[in-house]
């Protein structure tokens, strides 16, 4: 006892007098900012040319704006191809996240808790979909959709969605899902609970950080994805916000400083979702990658 | 199958004894409830394990695992996509696509993309990791501003980057005002530069995700080593150097590795930017790039999947040999089950 305590005391010493943790110097403080200016710069110059005219973008290009123009935020947020777009991207984000969390969560708790021949070959499958992002399977699914009869439905966006979500949620998902201790099953088995009742009333529940990473992971990518929607939806009807953005900067290709409003109006769903659950993300990352 | 078991626990973040208690007791788990025989256990486990892990198997293998196979087949055929594809061509697709100069060049492309994303931004990463990773003040802010790029859409970051890259746009407009006249450019036309303009905007929409998971595996190191060379009497770039970085290797070599798939599979950054015909004159054209305009935009689906194919075995063999020589220690069997 007495040894622990004292082990952690000096741990606690330690850190604060550690190598790792040294106090920051003037230097490190002017290398972040540098890095972070040069990261937030051209962001910045998209959100502040939509306060610009055309005419003020063309005179100076790098110059702020002056005066300071609203019309064409306004302009975007009243017209309602813009928020037909915002929907699209949102059913599509919203639907995504939801197979992706179901399925995901159901698959892994089979990959972490049942004891069965082909267990780790199925692991072996999913973990193989993590090396093939969606660009080599496009041509053919863009075939496979049009068969289904799915092309310009947000559903031909979906269901590919899911699938190619499911590798991350399965590595993310199956170390949490392992993570339950047995002691819980093992009650939950006496006081008479089938094995997909505790899968319900206390896997969920206990798992519910990691289900929280999967799903935001899973809507931001569904929310920023351009290559499947390129290929699937034609329809400007059908447009998410990524084939908006195309669309009205070709269109509109004269008019600079409504595409940089367009734009800009565009990445503030998935920065806010971002900056909400950033603690959340990072760590299913960097989990999912470190293994 | 135990084999296959072992390399699993590996790569998850429980200690591999932890795994084997939780798999072993699941069976325990049923044994004092299980009154009934054994076979009609085994019978309701599989049925749990079918109707749980049915519909995602489903899925991902309809649209996963058959798109893949399907181009395998379609490839071997002259397609415009309409009705069953009927024109068998054999090899003649690949054969194209081999002595193809624009294939050739896009091959070319990638090919550069991959050394140079590794190479600028490995380091940078891995310096700002280690000044990151000092007590500073608004240390989570920092994490979460730098990790913007990484997070808005690749057309946002296109689109953004094209307007400011124009000729008369407000990099070039902006090097005039700081006196460097001398270096405007046209960033995005000149072949001897677009594609350096491509790396330049890479590096800045993915380095902060490399930055973040080199702080991640920073800080995994266990403090007591620091410790002992601190003890030993070692400096502090001295401890960097023999003891943060060959323990950071695992998360740089996986790192790599996600950066050199991504770079064998850029499609939409370039699309975006320079658009389906402007990239090869510029030099900045991709396998991917030239899969969809020499495919589904001209409707010869079946060349274009037999380009999907050249690009999957492309990325296939070289994931695997890096996986065989570089990764096997770190996630052995997570993607090809090899035995340790």
């Amino acid at each position: 006892m007495t040894t622990t305590a004292l082990r952690t005391a000096a741990r606690k010493e330690s850190v604060s007098f550690g190598t790792r943790f040294r106090r920051a110097k003037p230097f490190t403080y002017l290398v972040a900012l540098v890095f972070i200016a040069v990261c937030l710069a051209p962001v910045l110059y998209i959100v502040v040319g939509g306060f610009r005219t055309n005419s003020q973008i063309t005179n100076a290009p790098s110059a702020w704006p002056n005066p300071w123009q609203f019309d064409n935020y306004l302009n975007v947020l009243v017209s309602s191809t813009f928020w037909q777009e915002v929907g699209n991207s949102a059913i599509a984000g919203l639907a995504t996240t939801l197979g992706v969390v179901v399925l995901g969560v159901m698959v892994s708790y089979v990959l972490a808790r049942y004891d069965f021949v082909g267990r780790g070959a199925m692991y072996a499958l999913f973990a193989a979909g993590l090396m093939f992002p969606m660009t080599v399977a496009i041509t053919p699914l863009y075939l496979l959709v049009k068969d289904l009869g799915l092309t310009n439905n947000l559903a031909g966006v979906i269901l590919p969605q899911i699938a190619f979500g499911l590798p991350t949620t399965v590595i993310i998902m199956v170390p949490f899902l392992k993570a339950i201790p047995m002691e819980i099953e093992e009650a939950a088995s006496i006081d008479g609970a089938s094995r997909l009742g505790f899968f319900w009333r206390m896997v969920i529940p206990l798992s519910l950080p990691g289900v929280v990473t999967v799903g935001i992971l899973a809507f931001i990518g569904s929310w920023n994805s351009y290559m499947l929607p390129l290929f699937i939806l034609n329809d400007q009807s059908t447009f998410t916000l990524p084939l908006g953005v195309q669309a009205f900067s070709s269109q509109y290709s004269v008019d600079t400083a409504k595409v940089l409003a367009f734009t800009s109006l565009s990445m503030i769903p998935a920065l806010i979702f971002f900056s909400l659950f950033e603690r959340r993300i990072v760590g299913g990352l960097t989990g999912a990658v470190k293994g | 199958m135990s084999s296959s078991l072992d390399a699993k626990s590996e790569i998850d973040t429980q200690p591999s004894g932890d795994v084997q208690t939780v798999g072993g007791g699941a069976q325990r788990a049923s044994s004092p409830a299980g009154a009934r025989p054994k076979r009609k256990a085994d019978r309701r486990k599989g049925l749990e394990i079918a109707i749980l892990a049915g519909p995602a198997i489903i899925i991902f293998v309809g649209f996963v695992i058959l798109p893949v196979i399907m181009a395998a087949y379609y490839g071997f055929f002259k397609w415009k996509g309409y009705g069953a594809p009927t024109d068998f061509v054999g090899i003649n697709n690949y054969l194209i696509i081999f002595t193809d100069s624009a294939f050739h060049q896009a091959l070319l492309h990638n090919g550069i993309i991959v050394v140079l994303s590794l190479v600028m931004q490995g380091p940078v990463a891995i310096i700002l990791a280690l000044l990151l990773n000092q007590k500073i003040r608004g240390r989570s802010i920092i994490r979460v501003l730098i990790f913007v790029p990484y997070v808005i859409s690749e057309v946002i970051v296109g689109t953004g980057w094209s307007l400011m890259l124009q000729t008369s746009g407000a990099i070039n407009d902006l090097l005039e005002h700081i006196g460097l006249g001398a270096f405007k450019a046209n960033w995005l036309s000149d072949p001897k530069i677009a594609i350096w303009t491509l790396m330049i905007i890479i590096s800045w929409k993915y380095i902060g995700f490399a930055v973040i998971l080199f702080l991640a595996g920073l800080q995994s190191i266990p403090e007591e080593l620091f410790e002992a060379a601190q003890i030993d009497g070692a400096s502090y770039w001295q401890i960097q150097r023999r003891i943060t970085l060959p323990l950071l290797g695992p998360t740089v070599r996986i790192w790599a590795f996600l950066s050199i798939i991504g770079s064998l599979q850029l499609f939409d950054l370039v699309y975006i930017i320079w658009g389906q015909y402007v990239a090869s004159t510029a030099g900045t054209s991709t396998m991917a790039t030239y899969m969809v305009a020499n495919g589904r935009n001209s409707g010869n689906y079946g060349f274009g999947n037999a380009v999907a194919v050249v690009i999957f075995v492309i990325s296939l063999v070289i994931a695997l040999i890096y996986q065989r020589f570089v990764l096997r220690r770190d996630m052995a069997g997570a993607i090809t089950e090899k035995e340790k």
